[in-house]
């Protein structure tokens, strides 16, 4: 049969342990593990005390960085090499995980504190209800990207693409900001950006036709406060893909844009009292 | 423009009993009183009654009366008077009529039509005042069997249990986010919750950190399509959590606070900016198919370490049998189906009144499903929808139901009145609004003792009526059909519930 | 006393996983890739159904028509009788050049299996049924046994090329009719099935075929009744319960019958909403208001990622807004689609180029002697 079989991790610790803590660097093959066994041997290796995991070969499963909520909010950080499946980070306690490849659908879905950066492109419904932490992603990303994105006084949290997105950034988005860098040269084609915005904000570097954008929205060019922003994340995500040798002065230079909410009350007017 | 509608109510005032004390003008929310000083009398204003007989409760004196207006048009079996207005206050805003509550149409209300069988003679009635009657239950997954293992006299149990819910009665608290009610009638719900050995349904408004602790554990959290309020902590100190993929009110369409009950408090808990309209889009955008669905299900499980049962809330309509099936094979250990009665804070009155089906048909068909597919073990149903006494609550669990859950009934425990006008945020007992003059109208000590009395009054009269059957345990009753009969009802429809008619 | 229930129709809904692989250069390969691609995709899927196309797999047959029935029914009888019924029927209307059964692993491996056997035909047309081309002979032979043969369905019915499908998850599927050995297709298209309808049955499988066309589908289509009973004027008949049925006649009846290019198809299946036809050019404007105007009943409406089959072609479609995922890839010859891009990478670690089609956009892989002016993945916007 082609079921998935059990599979005996291979763990190599690359230190032995200096005091109750451990600190450990641990690898695991994830080889024929289902989804459910992977995030077993995570979840053991979280309350071990291991700091950071290294999964090797991973195909398609879901919900890593998901079975990691501990009330002492511990942390750990996860290196996927591989493609991991869909919902990668789901409900994130502040973990962080690093994709060496492209992401799936779902990823960091509902997510609440940490970071994930993802050196390749990432599917539909990324950071879908996202209410805190970073993600990073070097290349394009698919459809209904921030969808629903929230923030609350200083949890703010933060997307930063390097490339386009396809339809539906930022519907019903309630906070948090988003940034596009649009590099590689392909214009912003997008549709429906923004539909039912309320809160957050979105940075866009290039322009949209008004026709892109939902009717709640309005285009406006940076002030000050908004480059700052924008500066300090494109530092951020520089830092974490180096291997595109950018300069943020160059990208900085650009024309860039802001799309926010005309009103927090975008369909305040549907309704007969 | 000016408007060509009648009031719907008309203020009466005996003006002899009047004492001119003004009770009337601080109770109603709607300012409908007010006191005119060169007159020295209270004046009304008749267009802004919304009928909810708060003064006439509260008025020393017994002076007022409040009741619906008369209307003169042509009589018209067609348009009716509420037809006629509703059609011109949309032609006078362009707007979408709103309203709150559940269904008030006269649909046949199947509870009405079916009856009880009582034991005599050849199987004994059970008393309950002398035996005990057990209205305990568990809500999840069940395998279809249990392996033990026997060693000298230990028995150990080999399969692995899935999470349950115990309830000690069948009756929960329907889903009321914080945020459509006020802070004061969320947690008299908890705490009635946690009293009565049941559970309240946090609805999709998040539960506020300082509730958590205690609560917690009697609390089903849910987790809508605006997936306000989640975090990993919210999940994993509740006791069950639940999908809400739609309601009985307002099937399809999604949810709508408006901006004026998003006060700071409950913008915190579902962290978006004050003021602005919380909305709860029409899908889940990131469920299009069953497997999506099936994805978020195993997504929460992971989440909370499979502690926890995780339920899925649908509205009962057309094809929602089958889609009930694919989410029990998608995962879920509980269906929570919500009908054409079900209440709500807000709805387009026009979405409210004509879509979805009755829940008595819903349950009964939703039950044979399962037990046709040979799944029915894999998933406890939980009714709702316009369940108005304990009859209601025998009747759904005769017809397939392990639970129901009480939304409106529960607020009607509290003082509410059905007076349609939760989405004003107006609330005259302080249910549905976050204004602090009227919530706090709501002293949580006594509505919590209101709905425990309410839990125990059914849970007795259900002890009676199951004792009536000759049954001591609420299991024996589950899908138990050959307990009830029809009367007054089409053939199909005695098909649909699967049961006899009275006298075959 | 029993009541007699009235049965009205039942629409299954299809949650599910699609893959597609096809090598352009029309080199063919055996199944067990996409048996290994569709299996990662395990938990898209509840075992309850599982299928396959695969072109180029009868070269030595290539010139006539491969029919693949089941015979269902609950007792061996049943199946014989309808077998029987059926070759009847078959003699009087075709020349059978070969059958027999189609080769299957041990049959307690899978719930209940029918008896499925090919025959190799051509058509042997009478009377007023000469002026019929060769291909509308076919089908309309193929919708009288499905509607009128009890027990039988035509499954399959193009040239060199095959549907493989039943009850169970793809990867049994296709180890029962021994697809990693048996068979090699420069094509293959696979899906796996999330039915939410107990009486699961083979017939009720993806892929649905007529002719060469093969349709796998994940998604819903709430236009069903609609689409249906516009097709059921042009002679198809809507016997498999299942909405992907519609697309699979949608197809040939645009296609086939009604001679459309592909980008002009899609443009019925998933038009651009008015507020973006308003926006366009005139002569666009003009052509998609007359689409939606005379196509309007065959709109897709709801959630859906497709691909189809052809002879010499394979094609991606998602619904107008994308709900339901597509990733289209490629690596030197070999052209992919998938709903989850892990599934790709398991059976082809390095890609030349990976992305997400848009919605309502087609993306179309053609054998490379077949279109002589592009030979590259045509992207139609």
């Amino acid at each position: 049969m082609l079921m998935a079989r059990a599979h005996l991790a291979k763990v190599q610790p690359k230190k032995a342990a200096l005091d109750d803590e451990s600190v450990e660097k641990v690898e695991i093959d994830t080889t024929d593990l289902a989804t459910r066994e992977l995030n077993d041997r995570l979840r053991d290796l979280m309350l071990a005390g291991t700091k950071e995991a290294v999964l090797r070969n991973v195909c398609g499963q879901r919900y890593i960085g998901t079975r990691l909520y501990s009330p002492e909010h511990r942390k750990m950080e996860i290196e996927i090499f591989g493609t991991p499946g869909n919902d990668l980070g789901a409900f994130l306690f502040g973990h962080k995980i690093i994709v060496h490849g492209n992401a799936q659908d779902g990823v960091g879905n509902t997510m609440d504190a940490g970071e994930i950066v993802i050196e390749g492109r990432a599917g539909d419904v990324l950071g879908f209800s996202m209410r805190g932490g970073k993600i990073f992603v070097r290349d394009s990303v698919g459809y209904r990207t921030a969808l629903h994105m929230k923030e609350y006084e200083d949890k703010i949290p933060v997307l930063v693409i390097g490339g386009t997105s396809q339809d539906f950034l930022g519907e019903y988005m309630a906070g948090g900001i988003v940034i596009l860098l649009g590099l590689g040269g392909k214009p912003h084609n997008g549709n429906f950006m923004g539909t039912g915005m309320h809160g957050g904000i979105i940075y866009l570097r290039g322009t949209v036709e008004k026709t892109q954008v939902g009717g709640q929205v309005e285009i406006s060019p940076l002030d000050e406060e908004d480059r700052e922003i924008v500066e300090h994340y494109i530092s951020e995500f520089i830092e974490r893909f180096p291997g595109l040798s950018l300069e943020k002065e160059q990208i900085l230079k650009d024309e860039w844009i802001r799309l926010s909410p005309k009103s927090k009350r975008p369909y305040g007017k549907l309704y007969a009292y | 423009m000016k408007s060509f509608v009648f009031p719907e109510f008309q203020i009466i005032r005996d003006e002899e009993k009047c004492g001119q004390c003004r009770g009337c003008e601080r109770q109603c929310a709607f300012g409908t009183h007010t006191y005119d000083p060169v007159l020295d009398r209270l004046v009304s204003d008749n267009y802004k009654c919304a009928g909810c007989q708060r003064c006439a409760i509260f008025c020393p004196k017994g002076a007022i009366e409040v009741r619906p207006t008369q209307s003169f048009y042509r009589p018209n079996a067609s348009w009716s008077r509420e037809k006629l207005e509703d059609l011109k206050k949309q032609a006078e805003t362009g707007g979408v009529i709103l309203t709150g509550c559940g269904n008030d149409k006269p649909f046949r209300i199947y509870w009405d039509h079916i009856v009880l069988n009582a034991s005599q003679v050849t199987n004994p009635s059970i008393d309950p005042l002398r035996e005990p009657m057990e209205l305990r239950t568990f809500l999840g997954a069940k395998p279809d069997f249990m392996d033990v293992k026997t060693n000298k006299g230990d028995v150990e149990i080999e399969t692995k249990l899935g999470p349950n819910l115990m309830v000690e009665t069948p009756i929960l608290f329907s889903a009321m986010s914080y945020g459509a009610i006020s802070y004061n009638a969320f947690r008299s719900l908890a705490t009635a919750a946690c009293s009565s050995g049941t559970f309240f349904n946090t609805g999709e408004g998040g539960l506020p950190k300082e509730m958590r602790g205690e609560f917690g554990k009697c609390a089903i959290v849910q987790v809508a399509s605006g997936r306000f309020g989640i975090d990993a902590e919210y999940l994993n100190c509740a006791a069950a959590v639940e999908i809400k993929v739609g309601q009985g009110a307002k099937p399809g369409i999604g949810g709508h606070l408006p901006g004026e009950k998003v006060s700071a408090a409950v913008a915190a808990t579902r962290m978006i900016p004050m003021g602005t309209d919380a909305i709860s889009p029409a899908p889940h955008h990131d469920i299009y198919s069953i497997e999506d669905l099936s994805m978020l299900i195993y997504a929460l499980k992971e989440a909370t370490n499979y502690e926890k049962p995780v339920s899925v809330k649908i509205a009962a309509v057309h094809n929602f049998a089958a889609i009930a099936s694919g989410i029990v094979r998608a995962g879920a250990d509980i269906i929570a189906i919500d009908g054409l009665r079900g209440g709500t804070g807000a709805a387009p009155k026009v979405i409210r009144d004509n879509v979805g089906i009755p829940i008595e048909l819903a349950i009964s068909s939703l039950d044979r499903r399962l037990r046709n597919e040979g799944i029915r073990n894999r998933a406890s149903i939980i009714a709702a929808g316009g369940i108005r006494c304990s009859a209601d609550v025998i009747k759904a669990i005769a017809l397939g139901a392990d639970a129901v859950y009480i939304g409106s009934a529960a607020l009607i425990a509290m003082g509410c009145n059905l007076c349609q006008k939760c989405y004003t945020g107006k609330c005259k007992q302080g249910i549905c609004t976050q204004d602090p003059r009227l919530s706090g109208r709501l002293n949580v000590e006594i509505a919590s003792q209101r709905l425990s009395n309410l839990i125990h009054a059914w849970s007795h009269e259900i002890s009676e009526m199951l004792g009536g059957m000759g049954i001591n345990a609420l299991e024996s009753l589950r899908g138990n059909r050959d307990h009830l009969r029809g009367v007054g009802l089409y053939e199909w429809e005695l098909d649909v519930m699967g049961i006899k008619g009275a006298g075959e | 006393m029993p009541r007699k229930r009235r049965e009205l129709y039942n629409k299954e809904i299809c949650a599910c996983s699609i893959f597609g692989a096809m090598n352009r250069d029309g080199e063919r390969f055996s199944g067990a890739g996409v048996m290994k691609a569709v299996a990662n995709m395990h938990v898209r899927g509840n075992g309850l159904g599982g299928g396959f196309a695969a072109y180029g797999i009868y070269p030595d047959y290539k010139d006539y028509y491969a029919f693949h029935l089941m015979f269902t029914g609950n007792i061996e009888e049943a199946k014989r009788s309808a077998k029987q019924d059926f070759d009847a029927f078959l003699c009087g209307n075709f020349d059978v050049v070969f059958d027999e059964e189609i080769p299957h692993g041990d049959e307690t491996t899978v719930s209940d299996p029918p008896l499925v056997w090919r025959y190799f035909v051509s058509p042997h047309k009478q009377g007023d049924e000469t002026l019929l081309s060769d291909e509308d002979y076919v089908v309309k032979k193929v919708m009288w046994v499905n509607t009128k043969i009890e027990n039988a369905y035509v499954f399959s019915s193009g040239k060199n090329m095959g549907c493989f499908k039943g009850v169970g998850y793809p990867e049994e599927i296709g180890e029962y009719f021994m697809l990693d050995r048996l068979y090699r297709a420069y094509t293959w298209t696979v899906h796996g099935r999330f039915p939410t309808n107990t009486q699961a049955w083979w017939g009720g499988a993806h892929p649905f075929s007529l002719l060469d066309t093969t349709v796998v589908h994940n998604g819903e289509i709430s236009s069903y009744g609609t689409n249906r009973w516009y097709l059921e004027m042009y002679g198809y008949a809507c016997t498999l319960q299942t909405d992907t049925e519609v697309i699979a006649y949608a197809a040939d009846l645009l296609l086939r019958r009604q001679n459309l290019p592909i980008e002009i198809a899609a443009k019925i299946l998933a038009p651009p909403i008015w507020n973006s036809i308003d926006r366009m050019n005139e002569k666009e404007k003009k052509l998609l208001t007359a689409l939606r105007m005379v196509y309007g009943p065959l709109l897709m409406n709801g959630p859906f990622s497709i691909i189809i089959g052809q002879t010499g072609k394979m094609i991606g479609l998602t619904d107008r807004i994308r709900l339901r995922p597509l990733t289209a890839a490629t690596r030197g010859a070999m052209f992919y689609l998938s709903s989850e891009e892990a599934s790709i990478r398991l059976i082809s670690p390095e890609l030349d180029s990976v992305w997400t089609p848009n919605g309502g956009e087609p993306v179309v892989s053609e054998l490379k002697n077949m279109r002589m002016v592009k030979d590259e993945i045509i992207r139609l916007s």
